[in-house]
């Protein structure tokens, strides 16, 4: 560049600009310091953890942490047992949200309009208003510590039929009006025409139905209570730290194990992931 | 539409909307009514349900456990809310920059979003353990004797509001730096040729356009902050003695534990109607404060 600037202007750029890491790093340290002081305790012998002032590493370093989880508790069912709930309620929500939203998209019929007004008010719905009425009818339908009493509150998402209807709308009419000349019926136009063009919105709306599903925790604490048999990490984990009330390395160590599968989905879904959240905010 | 009328056209709907229609009414729809109607009824999940009328109701009216639960919950809300917005608007302004390595450092805010509350609880319990938690040992090296945290009476809700600010924070900066980056360039550069400096710029340009997304994460925050369960359950279990107790843990109890499902679905029904108040207020508010360009 051949502008011609004054010194002092540099200088004070490059302040602001050093100033502003500075604050940045102050932020990261914020925000993930605690996760390695979590890292760090998981490690720690049982008089370390005591120790007043805390060590701030591990001395000496120990693995037997985990050890101690796998063998007080089944992490490995809990794990499965979230694994597979939160892959089928994440494929049950995609299947239903792309079906009602491409129906509110691309067919006009009588009441439509109402009926999504009708999908849209449940957004209004927590689940902590409905758990004791839902607890009941899955215990009806002798559902309770089930994988499908699990799934089958959470299948259905306002919110994703609300995102996909959306992604519907932004394509072309001529587009299913084509393929109807050609003979086509409305399930090759969802399948083969217009499915694979939202397939960044229906990404988008996975990875947000994962990441919940994962989390979760009032549901599935409440649907598996008195058994352990179906209980996903969450749970489990609050289970654990009923056991160890003061073994914090334990506890831990536990947090660790729970967190390491979504941390490892998070790094290669990063962008997804917040631009997914970012999505939340369109809706307003 | 093309190709398809009359019956064949009620086949195709009924066949797209029906699998998440038959959900929404057994999962969400049927449970809310159910939920009004279970709040008039004596109900220990095992004994036959009894007709009561609206008894539930007024003894909600002069429950001081409830109240206490009600009254606590508030308090999360008006200490949770401005710690997270202001915070999340910290964050989102100083990403907003064009600086080298912003998307790792966003990318590292957003951590504490994709954990769980059960980690996050835990983790803040232990950070903030009284004995030798890093917060207090931190306060300890400025001379500050640190309180008992969730041992305390007195800083149990606390302890809770500034686990969940901290989750929180991550999710609020995503939805406003999305907003902030939706405002038109040429504005900042019309204001500084008017001679206005950044913090000028901030207050006159950014704060106005960004008023709706502000309002949203301000009103989802606010219905979430309602249903606080999940830290209080696992860092306080709403102890010590009540001191940090909240309406959705004295639904689960009440059910659960007491044997009183009509009692707490009469707690789902206020809460719920409380929800709807506020929000309904906050639709009302942002006509005096929301600027929709």
């Amino acid at each position: 560049m051949a502008e011609v600037v004054a010194p002092g202007f540099i200088t004070a750029r490059r302040t602001r600009t050093a100033g502003r890491y500075a604050v940045l790093l102050l932020g990261a340290v914020v925000m993930v310091g605690p996760f390695l002081w979590m890292l760090a305790a998981s490690l720690k012998t049982d008089a370390d953890i005591q120790q007043v002032p805390p060590s701030v590493l591990p001395n000496p370093f120990t693995g037997t942490n985990y050890g101690r989880v796998l063998d007080a508790f089944p992490f490995w069912r809990f794990l499965a047992n979230s694994v597979v709930v939160s892959l089928v309620s994440t494929l049950l929500q995609l299947t239903l949200a792309a079906t009602a939203g491409y129906c509110f998209a691309r067919i006009e019929f009588r009441g439509r309009n109402a009926l999504f007004g009708l999908y849209l008010a449940t957004m209004m719905i927590p689940l902590q208003v409905v758990i004791v009425p839902l607890f009941i009818e899955m215990r009806n339908l002798h559902l309770v510590n089930t994988y499908a009493g699990l799934l089958l509150p959470t299948i259905v998402s306002a919110f994703g039929t609300f995102l996909i209807r959306q992604a519907f709308l932004a394509l072309p009419k001529e587009l299913d009006e084509a393929a109807f000349v050609d003979g086509a019926g409305h399930a090759r136009v969802f399948f083969q025409i217009l499915l694979p063009l939202i397939a960044p919105a229906l990404a988008t709306f996975a990875v947000f139905a994962f990441m919940a599903s994962w989390n979760a925790f009032l549901w599935p604490l409440i649907i598996t209570r008195g058994s352990q048999s179906h209980a996903t990490l969450p749970v489990g984990l609050s289970l654990l730290q009923g056991q160890y009330t003061t073994s914090w390395n334990v506890v831990m160590a536990g947090a660790v194990m729970s967190i390491a599968p979504i941390l490892a989905f998070y790094i290669f879904t990063q962008r997804w992931v917040i631009r997914s959240l970012a999505f939340t905010g369109l809706k307003g | 539409m093309v190709g398809v009328s009359g019956w064949r056209k009620a086949v195709v709907v009924t066949g797209f909307l029906a699998p998440s229609l038959i959900a929404l009414l057994a999962f969400s729809l049927g449970p809310m009514v159910a939920s009004a109607w279970v709040s008039l009824h004596e109900w220990n999940l095992i004994r036959p349900a009894k007709f009561i009328g609206l008894d539930n109701f007024r003894e909600l009216w002069h429950d001081d456990d409830f109240h206490l639960a009600l009254q606590n919950t508030l308090y999360y809300l008006v200490g949770y809310l401005p710690l997270v917005v202001a915070g999340g608007l910290g964050l989102a302004v100083l990403l907003n920059k064009r600086l080298k390595g912003v998307a790792l450092f966003r990318a590292m805010y957003f951590l504490p979003v994709i954990t769980s509350w059960v980690v996050v609880s835990l983790l803040w319990k232990w950070l903030l353990n009284p004995k030798n938690g890093l917060i207090n040992t931190m306060l300890g090296w400025v001379g500050v004797d640190g309180p008992g945290w969730w041992t305390s009476q007195t800083w149990a809700m606390p302890s809770v509001i500034l686990a969940s600010a901290w989750k929180d924070l991550g999710f609020v900066m995503v939805i406003l730096l999305a907003g902030l980056q939706a405002i038109p360039h040429e504005l900042y550069e019309a204001a500084a040729i008017d001679g206005a400096r950044p913090w000028r710029q901030f207050r006159s340009v950014t704060l106005p356009l960004l008023t709706p997304s502000l309002f949203f994460v301000f009103v989802i925050s606010m219905i979430n902050g309602f249903q606080v369960f999940e830290q209080v359950w696992v860092m306080t279990d709403g102890g010590p003695a009540g001191s940090s107790t909240v309406v959705v843990e004295q639904i689960v109890k009440n059910t659960f534990d007491y044997g009183r499902a009509g009692y707490a679905s009469a707690m789902s029904v206020v809460l719920f109607v409380i929800i709807l108040l506020f929000s309904a207020v906050q639709l009302r508010l942002q006509k005096r404060w929301v600027f929709y360009g």
